[in-house]
């Protein structure tokens, strides 16, 4: 417990769940648009980095730093992605309503 | 002491505050503005807890790269996000109650949660001692954790190909070599071997090749005109 005196883990912990509740939140709240449907997925993963670096403060270890950048690369290759695919599926069908998204249904 | 949690209660205040604003907002560029706002603020938060090297790259990596990435996605699309916004109200209710139980889920969790006595000794990576965060980062990054690294790597390079891939347009404005269909091509398919009489000239066999049309142009076969010597 060598790091993080100042603060706490616990003051940490609390925080970053309440930011994935959140995000969590945010799917369900906005279940048509796809754009703030990617945004609560970045703010899910950033819950997920903040327990990752609280952790690694309080145990002294540096893995969980090393864990949150890899978080941190997929991260940003899924924003990338999911934003391409959006930006297909307007061209394709002009709309990014998630409940258009139903062709492959049969 | 006081001043480090003074600087967290408001910087974890602002976060929340930029999280909900994000999910709720009505104007989706808000909601991106709101987003970048939230980084910033967890970037401070990642430096009160010692991780300077990721704070940085949080900022670099996601307000630099991610969320300008958004903005341009949101105002590239034309789109009546007003429309989008149907069933906001009937979604409120069990999103709701979803948020509230797993809060109080993690809460539960975390009430009266102590570390294991063999956490301590378990540390994979102590560490290190008058060495900077990044320095300490990089020597485990590049030695331990080498192939998840390449790895690591290897992600942003399959996600780069594959939003090029999926968003290119090949409009066909240019001339494009098909190397299948020159190889392909035979002597026979360009060539003919014409008998020319002595002395009748080239005029009386009408082998001549005829003038190609200014129609002729970019959506034509450019391979089809120099079949026009043949007949």
């Amino acid at each position: 417990m060598e790091g993080l005196q100042a603060v706490g883990l616990g003051h940490f912990l609390v925080l970053s769940a309440v930011v994935l509740v959140l995000g969590v939140f945010g799917i369900f709240l906005n279940r048509k648009n796809v754009i703030i449907i990617l945004m609560s997925i970045e703010l899910i993963l950033l819950a997920v980095n903040l327990n990752l670096i609280a952790f690694s403060a309080a145990l002294g270890d540096l893995t969980g730093q090393v864990l949150a950048m890899f978080v941190l690369t997929v991260a940003a290759a899924e924003a990338a992605i999911g934003l391409a695919i959006v930006l297909i599926y307007f061209r394709n069908r002009g709309s990014i309503e998630v409940e258009d998204v139903s062709m492959m249904k049969g | 002491m006081l001043y480090a949690n003074l600087c967290f209660y408001v910087f974890a205040f602002v976060l929340v505050v930029c999280s909900a604003m994000v999910v709720s907002s009505r104007n989706p560029v808000h909601s991106v503005l709101f987003l970048i706002a939230a980084f910033f603020n967890a970037s401070v938060l990642f430096l009160l807890a010692g991780a300077e090297f990721l704070a940085l790259i949080l900022v670099i990596v996601y307000v630099g790269a991610v969320a300008v990435l958004f903005i341009f996605v949101v105002m590239m699309l034309d789109i009546d996000f007003e429309q989008l916004r149907g069933g906001f109200q009937r979604y409120l209710p069990v999103g709701a109650a979803i948020g509230v139980l797993l809060l109080a889920e993690l809460m539960i969790v975390m009430i009266g949660w102590p570390f294991s006595l063999h956490a301590g000794p378990a540390r994979f990576a102590p560490a290190l001692g008058g060495v900077s965060n990044t320095e300490a980062l990089g020597r485990l990054l590049y030695t331990d954790y080498i192939l998840p690294f390449q790895a690591a790597g290897l992600i942003l390079l399959v996600a780069m190909i594959g939003a090029i891939v999926l968003t290119l347009r090949d409009r066909r404005r240019s001339r494009h070599q098909s190397i299948a269909r020159q190889t392909a091509r035979t002597t026979a398919d360009t060539l003919a071997m014409v008998r020319v009489g002595l002395g009748a000239g080239v005029a009386a066999s009408d082998i001549r090749r005829p003038i190609v049309t200014e129609s002729a142009g970019i959506d034509d076969d450019p391979l089809e005109t120099h079949h026009a010597g043949e007949h």
